[in-house]
């Protein structure tokens, strides 16, 4: 199960927190810091699996992350999922933000609220059943916060 | 396809906007998006987070403001829902708009609604008070014709439903399964998912449902229920075993390419869905060959199928590997699946790699050959930069380790640990050496220094148990005394050493396992005295930078060790200045070892020299101070009452039965935590056998035929060769400069081939130490059974000494256990009384025996033959009634017969007992076993009757059961017997105890026996128990249910349908009296009081009361998840009937 997805730029600046855990907003933002650390001391050409931890819930627990160019993506799960799927979940993930901002980058995650967008309805673009399938996995179709706000965004308009 | 109706769902907030009425929707748009827009703006523009906090707070003031203004219309509202969620997420508490959030889902349009779903969602979480109040707006919603209003409210509901609130609900999302859009049932069945995680219990009665959702027209759907699948599968697979069919038809489908093309991810069908029916056959197929065998066609179809063109058929590809490795094995699938942990472990893509070394993990101890063919790039990880691949080596190294490669693997582990500095690393990674210590140590010098490097560096966060379990193996010590003190010698003296060391400072565990081995093993030394020793001790409890608790332990150190020392200043020294300590623990300690210093003789008796495992006799009931309490009562003070009679009298004085009719039924009490999963987590799995497999070719392999193999001069020949070649092949001095520069040139290159292949070598070398004893010649084991020979030091000596009967043996933990003399007298005569007492020793034998529950108590068959034999035999039922009439047909019609004949005659033996009807659980051609259960009154009594269908004799038929994590089996007398004359029929009696509440659990274990002196065989069984097996009816009356009903804290309330046959009370009552065995109290106008008890004794109560059709059931018990298990019972009678 996915447990908390994380991005923050190179500078530890999250920009995208989501936790499907209740913890304190202070836990939290250790969590990010934590996180960041960790992650930061990984060269670019070593694996993207980061295991065990006191993070979140223990020694059961992996963070896999991919880095795109300002951005760490940075997924928290227990041992029910698979590796690589999760790997390629992230990807799908950021292929699924470009689709919204048409060509991602880390300043739409900045400035998206009164962007028009298309928001993120599930389903709609290639790739998205996959990814509403395993998101169903974190009982949401909708990925985080930014992409709620996203969506009420939309609805605004 | 859901794709419409999706898209449907997009297009609805643009239909609502268009219909909305009133002027300038567009104006109001404008200012709403430019409001948020400008306040991100606004924030991102400002240079100091002191400017942020302030514009954010007066953003919040004026929010606040707005939404408890009256005339807030809800549009607005909306708009500043949007705000405050940004505010909220920005760290700024926002709480005062929680409210308004509710009310904003309850009371708005679509559009609006969705905001405040959003909002709730975001701000809220599950156990938040409001909660309550979004409860009646969801069934409201839920109940809506509008598809989106449904959607928003099952989405809510799987976010952040309160768990008490479940029953309000689920009969509305149970109809939504059979709804008519796709969506809408797969958001059901994740709500019931998410239900399914927080409660397991009150989803219990729609399994059925989720099987039609398994086999939904809609993929969606049916990949949704594929999470509670996975979920209830791995809690409990045997209960699913007759689903693997559909599953193996699913991934068939998706395998064939059948799905719609939406589902593809870079042209591979439903990756994830693909994993995750992997996973669930692996779970189904473990251990099962006539299950494993359904997937054999389709799991080849996989590996076939995955071409390796993207990442994520890798996830397809590992995930297989996985499968086939946990189900019962097939040789060609196996054969291709290591060849794709090949594939893996030699990728360039580091990714790919660490996952080979996780398969590489995972499948070490069925096949350890694997290991060795990528023994070269094991090593390579081994220097890897990635720390996380190093890691995952030294996992993979703990598997493979055994007593020759022991001191290579733990050094690798060493220096890991030093680099490392994470604490998560360091806890896992000091106790996996400290376990291979224990068991792999090749020397006494070597154990201690590596636990010494163990207590070193793991300092204060390891686990507990490591200075326990090392503290007490030097106690309890092993097969060989005088082995025993040279340890505990090598011990002190190294510690010794490592203390007169100046301006070292040791971790405070360290110190305390020092100061007690100091204590306890000091007198073995023979140049140092006590008091030298007592000095050293002293010297650390002046230091400050040690803890209190530290020295707590020094100073009892101190006080064993002071009777040896005869005289010393220091003691005295010390007491002095203790006993003037602000600390009041070390100021009693001081105090005590005072008086008893000042009285040597009782301080020699009372810390006496090697004394410290046995066991202390200890008068638990307090019986010596039975006169003072005597005196006292004697006096006229109150009896003392325990703690929870005073709470039930001070209750049933304050208040009575609570009569009133019940509100919204739901459960008040927590269910503490879900079921037990049945344990079948891979990974736990194999750490438990590996130790058993590595040592299980110890036992078996031979040094040399390895080193024929991997030796140092043996090793690659090829490569050796190669490097001659080269040399030969030197090139010949010419006279051209060019030449010569090339002649340098390859020189140079050469010179790097040799460097490189003396790097090699040494990697060989490397290889040849890690890899010895995982020689080819072990054979493959894949249905290896356990082992039970493992610690190299403790168990060890304990199976010796089972084995070796009455032969003294040096230590005595177990065996005081056992003895039931005192203590005292124990350690006197120990040895007269092993010798002495006879039966006694044969009784721990055989305890001893079933403890270790192997093969071992089969070759000690005669030894429990005996036992049994001469103590309590019960007689044969069937000895004299000899079932020669059956004798010449041998067909199955005959055992049948015999079957009911023996039903018939424990008919006789038990009629005060019921029980159930005799039922064939297993059998093959030459016996078959059924089973029985009869239900006594203090316990399950469980009978087995093996039926010897062939004519031959079979020897030493004996019966053993699984352990099971909730049961307790005992053996009834009279279970084993010698020969089973041919064609008669033997019973096996257990007596079950329940351990822990449980719906349904299956009881396994085989028999084994010897056909004619040569051929022995085995027969598994398994039996299914329900909870219902264990409840007993309980009489009491209704005066005590009311106090007891006041005395219990855990209770259930749930109402259940009746049907038309039970609608009147009593008759329904008494459905629950037959099918459940609960005590009818009292029947009160509509209500009723029923009672029943656990056993062995855990009581529940039940008070049901009618309205309409409607039952409602309150339960109340001691025990905190009784009353759910039973609730669930209750459901099923009363919907079954």
């Amino acid at each position: 199960m996915i447990q908390a997805i994380l991005v923050f730029n190179n500078h530890g600046k999250p920009r995208l927190v989501r936790f499907y855990q209740r913890f304190p907003e202070e836990i939290q933002q250790q969590i990010v810091r934590e996180t960041f650390h960790l992650v930061l001391k990984r060269d670019d050409n070593i694996c993207n699996f980061l295991e065990g931890g006191s993070l979140i819930g223990g020694s059961d627990y992996k963070l896999i992350y991919r880095h795109y160019a300002t951005l760490y993506f940075v997924f928290c799960v227990d041992s029910s999922e698979s590796e690589l799927g999760i790997l390629d979940l992230i990807q799908v993930f950021v292929e699924t933000l470009d689709k919204c901002f048409e060509n991602v980058c880390e300043l739409d995650l900045i400035f998206h609220m009164d962007k028009k967008f298309p928001a993120l309805p599930e389903g709609k673009i290639q790739g998205a059943n996959a990814r509403e399938l395993q998101m169903s996995e974190v009982h949401s179709a909708q990925i985080c916060r930014h992409i709620f706000l996203l969506d009420s965004a939309l609805l605004t308009e | 396809m859901s794709d419409i109706v999706e898209k449907t769902l997009t297009a609805l907030p643009g239909l609502f906007l268009q219909n909305q009425p009133g002027g300038g929707p567009a104006a109001a748009k404008a200012s709403f998006s430019s409001r948020l827009g400008s306040l991100v703006r606004g924030i991102t523009a400002l240079t100091s987070k002191h400017e942020e906090e302030k514009l954010i707070q007066q953003e919040l003031s004026s929010l606040k403001a707005t939404v408890s203004a009256p005339t807030t219309t809800l549009k607005m509202m909306k708009e500043c829902m949007v705000r405050l969620i940004y505010c909220e997420m920005l760290g700024y508490d926002a709480s005062f708009g929680y409210i308004h959030a509710i009310k904003l889902a309850q009371q708005g349009n679509l559009l609006e609604k969705r905001v405040g779903y959003l909002a709730v969602s975001l701000f809220l979480h599950e156990s938040h008070e409001l909660l309550l109040l979004l409860v009646n707006t969801v069934v409201k919603d839920l109940q809506s014709t509008n598809l989106v209003e449904v959607c928003m409210a099952l989405t809510v509901v799987s976010q952040i439903f309160p768990r008490e609130m479940i029953p309000a609900v689920l009969p509305l999302i149970e109809d939504k399964l059979q709804h008519s859009k796709e969506i809408i049932r797969r958001k059901a069945v994740l709500a019931l998912y998410k239900f399914h995680l927080i409660a397991p219990n009150q989803v219990q009665h729609i399994h059925i449902k989720f099987r039609k959702a398994l086999c939904d027209r809609d993929v969606g759907v049916m990949a949704a229920s594929l999470h509670i699948y996975l979920r209830m599968i791995k809690e409990n697979s045997s209960g699913y075993k007759d689903l693997t069919g559909s599953f193996v038809t699913i991934l068939k489908q998706v395998v064939g390419g059948k799905l719609p093309v939406d589902f593809n991810y870079h042209s591979v069908p439903a990756p994830w869905l693909q994993i995750q029916l992997l996973r669930i056959l692996g779970l189904l197929g473990k251990d099962d060959q006539r299950t494993s065998e359904l997937m054999y066609d389709v799991l080849d179809e996989s590996l076939r199928r995955a071409e390796l063109n993207h990442n994520v058929t890798y996830a397809i590809l590992f995930e297989c590997v996985h499968t086939v490795y946990s189900i019962y094995p097939k040789s060609e699938l196996l054969e291709k699946a290591a060849k794709c942990i090949g594939k893996f472990v030699l990728s360039p893509k580091i990714n790919l790699k660490y996952l080979g070394l996780k398969a590489l993990t995972y499948v070490i101890q069925q096949d350890p050959t694997l290991a060795l063919q990528h023994q070269m790039t094991i090593i390579e990880c081994l220097d890897h930069p990635d720390p996380i691949i190093k890691r995952e080596t030294l996992e993979l190294l703990y598997r493979i380790t055994n007593a020759q490669n022991v001191t290579v693997i733990v050094q690798k582990m060493l220096e890991y640990l030093h680099q490392s500095k994470e604490e998560y690393v360091i806890v896992n990674l000091v106790g996996k050496i400290a376990e291979l210590a224990e068991k792999y140590a090749p020397d006494n010098a070597w154990f201690i220094q590596t636990m010494n490097a163990v207590f070193s560096v793991g300092g204060d966060v390891m686990h507990p148990d490591i200075p326990n379990n090392f503290l007490r193996l030097l106690a309890e010590g092993f097969d060989d005394e005088t082995e025993d003190q040279q340890l505990r010698l090598y011990a002190v003296q190294s510690y010794l050493t490592l203390l007169d060391m100046e301006n070292v400072l040791y971790p405070q565990r360290f110190l305390q396992v020092m100061s007690w081995v100091l204590g306890e093993y000091s007198y073995l030394l023979d140049k140092e005295t006590p008091a030298e020793v007592i000095a050293k001790l002293y010297r650390l409890l002046m230091n400050d930078s040690v803890s209190s608790e530290t020295k707590t332990w020094l100073i009892a150190a101190v006080t064993k060790l002071t009777p040896q020392a005869h005289s010393s200043d220091t003691v005295e020294r010390l007491i002095h200045e203790f006993t003037i300590s602000l600390d009041t623990c070390m100021r009693q300690h001081a105090f005590e070892l005072k008086h008893l210093h000042e009285n040597v003789e009782l301080m020699k008796s009372l810390l006496p020299v090697d004394r410290s495992c046995e066991d202390l006799a200890v008068d638990a009931s307090l019986s010596f101070l039975d006169g003072f309490v005597a005196e006292g009562l004697s006096q006229g003070a109150a009896p003392y009452k325990p703690h929870h009679q005073r709470q039930e009298e001070k209750l049933s004085q304050e208040k009575v039965l609570n009569f009133e009719p019940y509100g919204l039924s739901f459960s008040s009490s927590g269910f503490t935590g879900r079921q037990s999963p049945a344990g079948i987590s891979l990974g736990s799995d194999i750490s438990g056998n590996s130790a058993e497999t590595g040592l299980k070719e110890t036992n078996s392999l031979k040094l040399e035929g390895i080193k024929k193999l991997w030796g140092k001069e043996g090793y690659l020949p090829k490569k050796e060769s190669k490097t001659g070649d080269e040399s030969g092949a030197l090139p010949i001095p010419q006279e051209s400069i060019m030449e010569n520069v090339d002649q340098a040139i390859t020189k140079k290159d050469q010179s790097q081939v040799l460097t490189q292949s003396k790097e090699e070598k040494e990697k060989q070398l490397l290889a040849s130490s890690l890899f010895v004893g995982l020689g080819s010649e072990s054979t493959v084991n894949l249905l290896g059974k356990a082992d039970t020979v493992s610690h190299k030091f403790r168990r060890k000596s304990k199976v010796k000494e089972a084995k070796s009967g009455e032969t003294t043996s040096t230590h005595n933990m177990t065996c005081s256990s056992f003895s039931s003399l005192s203590n005292v007298a124990y350690e006197d005569d120990y040895y007269l009384n092993t010798l002495h007492d006879r039966g006694d020793k044969e009784l721990k034998t055989f305890s001893l025996n079933s403890e270790l529950l192997d093969s071992e108590s089969l070759t000690e068959l005669p030894l429990v033959e005996k036992f049994s034999n001469c103590s309590l035999s019960t007689p044969s039922l069937f000895a004299d009634n000899s079932m020669e009439i059956f004798h010449p047909p041998q067909s199955t019609a005959a055992s049948v017969a015999k079957e009911s004949s023996l039903a018939s005659s424990f008919l006789e033996e038990t009629t005060e007992y019921i029980h159930s009807n005799a039922m064939e659980i297993c059998n093959n051609e030459t016996i078959s076993v059924s089973s029985y259960k009869i239900w006594k009154d203090d316990c399950l009594l469980m009978v087995w009757s093996v039926t010897n269908k062939s004519g031959l004799e079979l020897k030493s038929a004996n019966l053993e059961i699984f352990p099971a994590e909730n049961f307790k089996v005992t053996e009834q007398p009279g279970c084993c017997l010698p020969v089973t004359e041919a064609e008669s029929t033997r019973s096996f009696q257990y007596s079950v105890q329940i351990e822990k509440p449980f719906t349904e659990e299956i009881l396994s274990g085989f028999i084994s026996y010897h056909m004619m002196d040569t051929h022995s065989a085995q027969l598994e069984f398994s039996v299914n128990l329900s909870l219902l097996d264990f409840i007993r009816p309980l009489k009491i009356s209704s005066e005590d249910f009311g106090k007891l009903w006041l005395s219990f804290a855990n209770d259930v309330k749930q109402n259940v349908k009746m049907s038309e046959s039970q609608a009147a009370l009593p008759s329904a009552l008494k459905t629950l009296q037959q099918k459940l065995r609960l005590h009818i109290i009292e029947i009160i106008g509509n209500e009723g009081l029923l009672a029943c008890q656990l056993l062995p004794s855990i009581p529940c109560l039940l008070h049901c009361r009618v309205y309409a059709d409607v039952l409602a059931l309150w339960f109340r018990s001691s025990c905190s998840t009784l009353p759910d298990y039973l609730l669930y019972q209750c459901q099923k009678v009363m919907e079954g009937s």
